[in-house]
């Protein structure tokens, strides 16, 4: 069953065609090329997936796109602003909280939803809105740093 | 995936009308974090999916002291750990929301898709049962209410018909000097599935249990009432002894299986330590 959507993804209207059974990971990354937000298990487990809907993090690989129609959706492509990155993005640099790079797009969404809600988390915070996001290359204790660095 | 044809209906009455025109080839869609990972290991296979997201009678939190507490059943998991009256008056609520996937998961998922896709560790199930919670049901033939307990038949199954919705939750107002304590335990903090969850529910009058109400998840098909153990508590004072008591009876109520999470005895020997640890605390603030 064919549907019409449309998309707001960062803030630009996208009108598509897609199946129902479509997800809206599948849709970002194959329709519109937005190939930042990763497919990792493909289960809701691991995070990678994650982009703000309606300003909050979701696993879009549990999402159909049909279910996102007409819905304000930020991927990793849209955080940095006119080329300069945003103060979570250089926080996870300059701490080196980045080694394979494969789940930051989903820690670094999880991160600005927390942020915005809550601008000076505790630890147990922020180890609560990351809990959704698996790395396996940190050890999380430099993001986890990274992210009480950020002063928003 | 394989293809389905997927509607979103916008009234509650259009969404029954849809179910029983697929006579149980439509399933209800709500947060999508159970049933999205059947459909792609193909242990569901429906010919509809039904989103349910757009009916917005049945998203939301009500609370009156004399009426008590409803919840509708599209209400998400991050709805009930934001709620200021489930903060307040059903902490419990909160203790096992809050236990639930990880942010992404709470952000999608509802308290009636915990409840409807009925597996035995399903962690909204115990606190509201032990809450005496009652579940409204909509279908075709109308609307029925039955207690939340009496709502699961066996792994994933339930009492609802094909063209049936679960609407609400309704809790009744906690007694005087009453508690509940839910409590959970699996080998990580975040994206758990209980390998044994307990919520215990006690009122005190004169200093004596007047009343208790203790649920198990993951021990069974269902989730169960410990009864020989609540009938251990009432009318005495709830000492250390007496909560490790119970603990022991409702270890002999569980019939749990062995499975990659816990075998029979292991399980067994956590719901003695989580039953009478639910006891004690929530004795602790009911005082």
């Amino acid at each position: 069953m064919k549907h019409n959507i449309t998309l707001i993804v960062n803030e630009k209207s996208y009108t598509l065609e897609v199946d129902s059974q479509r997800t809206l990971l599948d849709v970002l990354r194959r329709d519109l090329s937005l190939t930042g937000t990763k497919e990792g298990c493909g289960m809701g487990d691991c995070g990678t997936c994650t982009v703000l809907l309606e300003g909050r993090p979701v696993n879009s690989c549990l999402t159909l796109a049909v279910e996102a129609d007409g819905q304000h959706i930020q991927t990793i492509e849209g955080v940095a602003q006119n080329g300069v990155l945003h103060p979570i993005q250089q926080a996870f640099i300059d701490h080196g909280a980045i080694q394979c790079g494969f789940c930051t797009p989903g820690m670094v969404l999880s991160t600005k939803a927390l942020l915005e809600s809550n601008p000076h988390p505790t630890e147990l915070e922020v180890r609560t809105a990351i809990a959704g996001n698996l790395c396996r290359c940190t050890g999380y204790d430099k993001i986890v740093k990274a992210i009480m660095s950020v002063n928003p | 995936m394989q293809a389905f044809d997927y509607f979103a209906p916008t009234s509650v009455d259009q969404a029954i009308a849809m179910l029983a025109q697929h006579k149980g080839r439509g399933v209800p869609l709500a947060g999508g974090t159970d049933l999205l990972p059947q459909l792609k290991n193909k242990l569901a296979t429906p010919a509809a999916l039904i989103d349910l997201k757009k009916l917005s009678s049945l998203r939301g939190i009500s609370y009156d002291a004399s009426s008590g507490l409803r919840i509708g059943a599209m209400t998400t998991h991050s709805d009930i750990l934001a709620n200021r009256d489930i903060a307040g008056h059903y902490p419990v609520l909160s203790q096992a929301a809050g236990t639930i996937g990880s942010v992404q998961v709470r952000n999608r998922g509802t308290v009636g898709g915990n409840l409807c896709h009925a597996v035995p560790s399903a962690d909204m199930a115990p606190p509201l049962i032990a809450l005496g919670a009652t579940a409204v049901i909509q279908g075709s033939a109308g609307q029925r209410e039955l207690l939340l307990e009496d709502f699961f038949t066996g792994p994933n199954q339930t009492v609802l018909k094909d063209d049936e919705l679960l609407v609400a939750l309704k809790v009744p107002p906690a007694a005087q000097r009453s508690a509940a304590i839910f409590l959970k335990h699996g080998v990580r903090k975040a994206m758990e599935i209980a390998i044994v969850c307990v919520a215990s529910c006690v009122s005190f009058q004169d200093g004596v249990c007047a009343g208790a109400r203790i649920t198990l998840g993951a021990v069974a098909p269902t989730p169960l009432r410990a009864r020989q153990a609540e009938s251990l508590l009432s009318g005495k004072a709830l000492t250390q002894d007496l909560a490790a008591q119970a603990g022991t009876a409702a270890a002999q109520e569980a019939r749990p299986i062995t499975d990659m999470r816990g075998s029979i005895e292991y399980r067994r020997a956590i719901v003695q330590a989580l039953t009478s640890r639910t006891l004690m605390q929530a004795a602790a603030l009911a005082r």
